[in-house]
């Protein structure tokens, strides 16, 4: 028996073992747009924008923009690959022909799916982090010893998203709730998450809900500012939430 | 083919209720047995409950109440254990139509824990079975229906089931499909392996199950060998009659009284008979002249509509 075939016998590992089946086809292109983007952010943020913002030398900046903004980047492609992996392929899984559905008539249950299906996010949320994090250190916008700490914040930031959409994305009839999702959550998360600019120089009641965003909380672990273990607290309680929320609709929805 | 008497399959009261609003009472207390290396099959209209019952033999939906044992083993507590067992082919194909032929049996083999050697050498047995050795490596997309279900059945092979679960296999096939699907079913069944199957085909049922349970309303509403069934339930012979529309109600009221029974349909006479011919022969010494008129042997349709008074396929 194989290396591989051993770690076959969890049954999660099977679950992910298909996803890893299907990424097989098309990881070339996600290794490309994994560094191609930030690279594409790096210039016009840090050498476009960032220019103008180093140019007005602003009083909430310790450093370059380019330093600034290059964490929130990081924690905001995670969101958002943590959004993407979970949304679209946990809705069509679920779907009447979908693979979940194949996965439940074997000894799989629902919790392997689940659990399986996010070890694979896990692992495409560190590999694409890495790649962004290769051209940050590239260009000086990491430092290198920072590197592998922003990393364990961007995978954790990934999944604290990741979980709790899939629990909500099993649910879901129809896919124009998810494009609401992302349109009304993820989008101004985006933008509202000390991503772009300091959420100090935000008004105050704003600010204070910037607080409760856990972007925001990815944001400034990968950026190394503030509390460490409130920001690590937020982001385990909502993977863990996530995926006990997860556990119970899967379970829902797939054994019907 | 041979059957013991050993159960592999036992039910009592076995009830599924969905939570509403407002709840639905789905399979409402069910009792039977499925021997090992019978075909047993779920008759009944859509809704009956069916894909229910099959979904909790499964071990994929939990039951709401009753007792289920499968291979000897309690299907609420050793879910794991039966399914490894169990080959499941759903109503709904659920193969991945990105993925080759290969491929699809490569990782449903897996989720059972199957050695990826284990599962090579498996797959060119069952693509021979499934007639799909020069389609290994074809997406499912480029697929016909018919190839698709084959692969469907070929796939809940890869674990050397003991029961194979088939939810209404051959609906939505032509007949050359159908044809060829029977055809491996029974090759299937005389290796020894146990079939439960649901249908809406009186035909399919005839042609594979030894015994069949009807429901209706998610009860059982009768169970016993397809002959066993028209014996009880239906006279030898039918004789079917077709009027003008305009006489049909005339026609109706003069043929009463022939033969043991009249079913009446929208655009036909039913009349149970044991001699259809002597039947004929009253209906035309009665002075009616149907348009056409056809003495046949009654069969699984005929059970039906005493059972239920409704057609099957809705």
């Amino acid at each position: 028996m194989s290396a591989a075939d051993s770690l076959l016998r969890v049954p999660a590992a099977r679950e992910a073992a298909y996803w890893w089946h299907l990424y097989r086809r098309t990881w070339r292109g996600t290794i490309v747009i994994s560094v191609a983007n930030p690279l594409l952010f790096v210039v016009a943020m840090g050498f476009g924008l960032g220019q103008l913002v180093d140019a007005r030398d602003s009083t909430y900046l310790q450093g370059s923009y380019l330093g600034f903004v290059a964490p929130g980047l990081l924690a905001a492609s995670a969101m958002q690959l943590g959004f993407i992996n979970s949304a679209g392929p946990v809705f069509q899984s679920a779907r009447v022909g979908g693979n979940y559905r194949a996965a439940v008539t074997t000894p799989m249950e629902p919790t392997d799916v689940l659990t399986g299906h996010l070890l694979f996010n896990a692992f495409r949320l560190l590999t694409a982090s890495i790649g962004i994090l290769v051209v940050l250190v590239g260009f000086g916008a990491t430092e290198l010893k920072d590197a592998p700490g922003s990393l364990l914040a961007a995978v954790l930031t990934g999944l604290a998203f990741a979980a709790p959409v899939a629990a909500f994305a099993i649910t879901v009839e129809r896919p124009a709730k998810l494009s609401a999702l992302f349109r009304f959550v993820i989008m101004p998360l985006y933008m509202f998450s000390g991503t772009f600019f300091p959420a100090e120089q935000l008004p105050d009641w704003l600010e204070r809900l910037v607080w409760v965003s856990p972007l925001w909380h990815g944001t400034e672990l990968c950026r190394g500012s503030g509390s460490t273990a409130i920001h690590l607290l937020v982001l385990l309680t909502l993977i863990a939430v996530g995926y006990l929320a997860a556990r119970r609709t899967y379970t829902r929805r797939l054994t019907a | 083919m041979v059957i013991d008497s050993t159960a592999l399959v036992t039910a009592r009261g076995l009830t599924k209720v969905y939570d509403g609003p407002p709840a639905h009472t789905a399979v409402a207390g069910i009792d039977f047995d499925v021997l090992r290396g019978e075909a047993f099959g779920f008759l009944g209209p859509n809704g009956a409950g069916k894909s229910t019952t099959m979904r909790m033999i499964g071990c994929v939906s939990p039951r709401s109440g009753g007792e289920l044992t499968i291979l000897g083993r309690d299907a609420a507590r050793e879910r794991r254990t039966i399914k490894a067992r169990i080959g499941s082919v759903p109503q709904d194909d659920t193969l991945d139509t990105e993925l080759t032929v290969e491929e699809n049996i490569l990782i449903y083999g897996r989720y059972f824990g199957l050695p990826r050697a284990v599962i090579r050498e498996r797959t060119d047995r069952l693509l021979d079975f499934a007639r799909l050795v020069d389609k290994r490596s074809a997406r499912v997309q480029e697929l016909s229906g018919g190839m698709r279900r084959r692969l469907t059945i070929a796939r809940s092979l890869v674990n050397e089931p003991d029961l194979v679960l088939l939810d209404e296999p051959t609906t939505g096939l032509d007949p050359q499909a159908r044809h060829l699907l029977w055809e491996r079913l029974f090759r299937l069944k005389q290796d020894g392996v146990t079939l439960i199957l649901t249908t809406h085909y009186m035909d399919e049922a005839e042609q594979l199950c030894d015994r069949l349970a009807v429901m209706d309303g998610g009860r059982i509403v009768a169970h016993g060998s397809p002959r066993e069934l028209i014996e009880r339930y239906a006279t030898r012979e039918v004789l079917e009659l077709r009027f003008p529309l305009d006489q049909h109600e005339l026609a109706v009221e003069k043929a009463r009284g022939i033969g043991d029974r009249l079913e009446v349909l929208p655009d036909r006479l039913l009349c149970y008979a044991a001699d259809g011919e002597a039947a004929l022969e009253e209906v035309h010494r009665r002075g009616l002249d149907p348009l056409t008129a056809l003495v046949r042997r009654s069969g699984l349709e005929d059970v039906f509509l005493t059972l239920t008074g409704r057609t099957l396929v809705e």
